[in-house]
């Protein structure tokens, strides 16, 4: 009985250590990023980390251009799945007869489940040759099919957050609606989508979020130029991301050098803005869910 | 017998001591609903005590706050004792396992638990380290007799609980009480969900049973209140308005209050 | 026809147009998908052999089998499994059954939140920080599984902890009445009605790190080992680096193996996630609440 009750307190406090680490995961990693990464902003001067070059060889450690290629390429890969995703979520969940839906639902799932790299292969065969040809271009390495790829990968996030946040939407909202006259589809825009809007706004955040941090499919296909992206004529130029520099230059780098402290740099401005967008996102979230609380009060 | 007054009540015409003593019990919770506001009762052993009056009069809680099952709620303010053979069951120092298995509970909806019927039984022995497996089955035995529920269910006693009728799932759950053998058993509602038939089973049924526990009951009417009642409390607002025995207050209430309830004026 | 019955009318075709949209949007993401895994299955299949799944690569990994890279994503996942399950699910079982919502639990939820969105690169630059350098562990099985379980983590916490809060409260209301300490409660009832969405959840968080190369590019993957690794702490290969070295860093190399290392790869990630469709749907199926 005894030998219970302390079995018991035990297991509470494994529980509670199981429960906090994730913290002290967060706490670690942020850590092992300021370790590393900030001696970067002893040895290069801001200037040169602000300039327009990566050229690391010559000393030259300019992240603008980086942060530009992840930007196109991010922009590039929202503009194509946020529309697709929020349709499709839609479609699901107001408007798909049921087979549809069962259907589309592990199809979308299968699409989260596929390995960004094997999609990456895919592209190198199959869209960048695609790319090359139909817009007549020197080389299918470019922006544009990163973001195609990279809008694949956020789609199955956006389609199963907003469905949720659609299907969230009270029934009797639109049937409100269809009693005053309205048909199904001046429901479904007029009533059900603006409900769901904040849900949805966070569906969107959370896939621009995985495309930002998404690293093989870009790298494989972007063409891993690091030039400085201009007009919208860039999207069909190769470009780099942080993430594919850090994932492309990592293994080459002395241990303890400038170029690698530069790096872990990259990464800890990559986690900062995913936490910003990830920040938001929940925040969306946890305020609709208090508004939704003081109505049910 | 003309000690029964508001606030400090004890039913007259027990000998002995009182098996429960709730004294200046006060509960309030932080979203501010139901709350007691100074309850004193003197609850006697091997007998049906009935906590009746309208919804949000505190019933509920009285009732789990007797085997501490409150603790599990967002309780704001807790104060004064309830007093179980002589111990304070509101104690820090309480333990409160030991005083479940002492004070089984039945609740307003039957909730079997996931498992056989048999495994229903003797889930709480288990849990009390009880390993020997002629304990176990002698307890289902027992236990679905005195819960009237054996001939019913011994030939299919590995079957899932949840296939019973709503009756028999609530007369399991009165076995799963009794297989601890507690002294105490708190019902809340126990057949508000049940037909005229069951009910009348689950109502003779702790007939029998009141012989060896002491029985504290909330009705889910004040017709069944009438039925069972040895001695019937009325809540009304967090308060005891009167406690005496239950021919007396459902034919003679001294308060006003209790007689426009009972003669079903309002609630 | 009145003025009312041309709106009714206009209004129709309006709707059955926007269906007709929405149905091609759907389409439009849906053909990709199918096309990928079709080219892949279509290309891939014919070099899957016997002796392409159980021999070392040959000629510069021209020629010959994957079997150390599938070797290596079977230890990675079980390294991480170990690593992530009891970890997860204890969070789990903190977040859903321990603690009561405080600013603490809070932090931890917000901490949850962070460690799903950061890239899986950045977890290469922390598990290299840390345990290859820090720890000094190495480039090895033990480091990149680690990484990988703290990247899975936040998938299989908030799973299990969704599938723990899916069983119905009375079923603790009434345990804990019946003398039940709070462990005895989550061990006896919880956990097991829970176990299918835990389950469901694990899988698909392994599933998620059996397919990542970015984390184990700098602690644990190997361009090519002549043999298999003997313990944790040597390095190994893998499904997805291998594709990766494949179809970028090997000059001449052929499009078979490529689409057949894609294919295995494929297979054994959609494989988890068949398993957990399964456990999922039959669990839906058999639950007696």
């Amino acid at each position: 009985m005894r030998n219970s009750r302390v079995g018991e307190v035990i297991v509470a406090q494994l529980i509670r250590v199981a429960g906090y680490s994730a913290i002290v995961f967060v706490a670690l990693i942020l850590f092992f990023l300021i370790r590393e990464g900030g001696p970067a902003l002893l040895e290069v001067p801001v200037r040169n980390l602000l300039g327009v070059r990566w050229y690391p060889i010559e000393g030259y450690f300019g992240l603008l251009p980086l942060l530009g290629g992840t930007l196109v390429v991010t922009l590039g890969a929202t503009a194509i799945a946020a529309p697709l995703g929020v349709l499709t979520a839609v479609y699901i969940a107001e408007v798909a007869p049921r087979w549809a839906r069962e259907v589309l639902k592990p199809v979308i799932e299968l699409l989260a489940g596929i390995p960004s790299v094997a999609l990456g292969f895919v592209g190198i065969l199959v869209f960048v040759p695609f790319v090359r040809t139909t817009f007549g271009l020197p080389t299918g390495l470019s922006a544009f099919t990163g973001a195609i790829l990279l809008g694949l990968i956020a789609i199955p996030t956006i389609v199963s957050v907003a469905e949720d946040a659609i299907d969230a939407v009270p029934r009797t909202y639109r049937d409100a609606a269809l009693a005053l006259g309205a048909t199904d589809w001046q429901a479904i825009w007029r009533v059900t989508v603006p409900a769901a809007r904040t849900g949805i706004m966070t569906a969107v955040m959370l896939g621009v979020g995985r495309a930002i941090g998404e690293t093989m499919a870009v790298m494989m296909v972007t063409g891993n130029a690091p030039v400085m992206p201009s007009g919208l004529l860039a999207l069909f130029h190769p470009v780099r991301t942080m993430t594919a520099t850090i994932a492309a230059e990592m293994g080459e780098v002395a241990n303890g050098s400038t170029h690698y402290h530069t790096l872990f740099l990259i990464g800890m401005v990559l986690f900062l803005i995913t936490l910003a967008v990830n920040l938001v996102a929940a925040g969306i979230v946890f305020r609709q869910r208090k508004r939704a609380e003081r109505i049910l009060s | 017998m003309t000690s029964h007054q508001v606030g400090r009540a004890s039913p007259g015409q027990v000998n002995g001591e009182p098996k429960i003593r709730i004294e200046d019990l006060v509960v309030s919770y932080s979203d501010g609903t139901e709350s007691l506001r100074g309850v004193n009762l003197a609850i006697p052993p091997c007998a049906i005590t009935v906590l009746f009056g309208p919804a949000g009069g505190g019933k509920s809680t009285l009732l789990r706050t007797i085997n501490r099952l409150n603790d599990l709620a967002d309780v704001e303010t807790l104060s004064g004792h309830v007093w179980l053979d002589g111990a304070d069951v509101l104690d820090r120092r309480t333990d409160t396992i030991a005083l479940r298995r002492k004070v089984g509970m039945v609740f307003a909806r039957p909730v079997v638990l996931p498992m056989s019927i048999r495994q229903n039984v003797f889930y709480g022995l288990e849990l009390a380290g009880e390993r020997r497996q002629e304990a176990l089955q002698e307890a289902v035995e027992r236990s679905l007799r005195a819960a009237a529920l054996w001939d019913e269910v011994c030939d299919r006693l590995d079957e899932p609980a949840v296939a019973l009728s709503g009756g028999q799932q609530q007369r399991l759950c009165l076995a799963r009480v009794l297989a601890l053998e507690p002294e105490v058993i708190l019902l809340d509602e126990p057949t508000s969900g049940l037909d005229p038939i069951s009910t009348g089973r689950v109502e003779d049924t702790l007939q029998d049973l009141k012989a060896r526990y002491t029985l504290v009951l909330v009705p889910h009417s004040v017709q069944q209140a009438a039925r069972v009642a040895d001695h019937a409390a009325f809540l009304l607002g967090g308060e005891v308005v009167e406690f005496a025995p239950g021919r007396q207050v459902f034919t003679r209430p001294r308060d006003r209050r209790t007689e426009e309830y009972v003669t079903g004026r309002f609630g | 026809m009145s003025a009312s019955q041309r709106t009714a009318a206009r209004r129709l075709v309006i709707q059955r147009l926007g269906y007709a949209g929405l149905a091609l949007a759907a389409l439009l993401t849906v053909a990709p998908i199918a096309v990928i895994v079709g080219i892949m299955v279509w290309h891939g299949a014919p070099a899957i052999s016997v002796e392409f799944l159980t021999a070392m690569p040959r000629d510069g990994l021209r020629a010959g089998g994957i079997f150390p890279a599938i070797v290596g994503t079977f230890w990675l996942t079980i390294g991480t499994a170990i690593v992530a399950v009891p970890l997860g699910v204890g969070a789990a079982i903190y977040l859903a059954e321990y603690a009561a919502d405080s600013r603490w639990t809070r932090a931890i939820r917000v901490a949850i939140i962070n460690l799903a969105g950061i890239p899986s690169v950045v977890y290469g630059l922390f598990g290299l920080g840390l345990f290859v350098l820090f720890l000094q562990l190495g480039t090895s099985i033990i480091a990149g599984s680690l990484t990988l379980a703290i990247m899975t983590l936040p998938v299989i916490i908030s799973t299990a902890e969704e599938a723990l809060r899916a069983v119905p409260s009375s079923f603790r209301v009434v345990s804990i009445s019946l003398g039940g300490t709070r462990w005895q409660t989550v061990w006896r009832i919880v956990l097991p009605q829970a176990l299918p969405g835990i389950l469901t959840g694990v899988i698909l968080g392994l599933e998620r790190a059996a397919g990542e190369t970015a984390p184990i590019l700098f602690t644990a993957a190997a361009l090519f080992l002549p043999r298999l690794p003997s313990s944790i702490f040597d390095p190994t290969m893998a499904l997805p680096y291998h594709l990766f070295v494949i179809a970028t860093q090997i000059p001449g190399m052929p499009v078979q193996i490529q689409y057949g290392t894609a294919l295995v790869l494929l297979s054994f990630v959609l494989g988890m996630n068949l398993i957990a469709t399964l456990i999922r749907s039959r669990a839906r199926a058999r639950r007696q609440w």
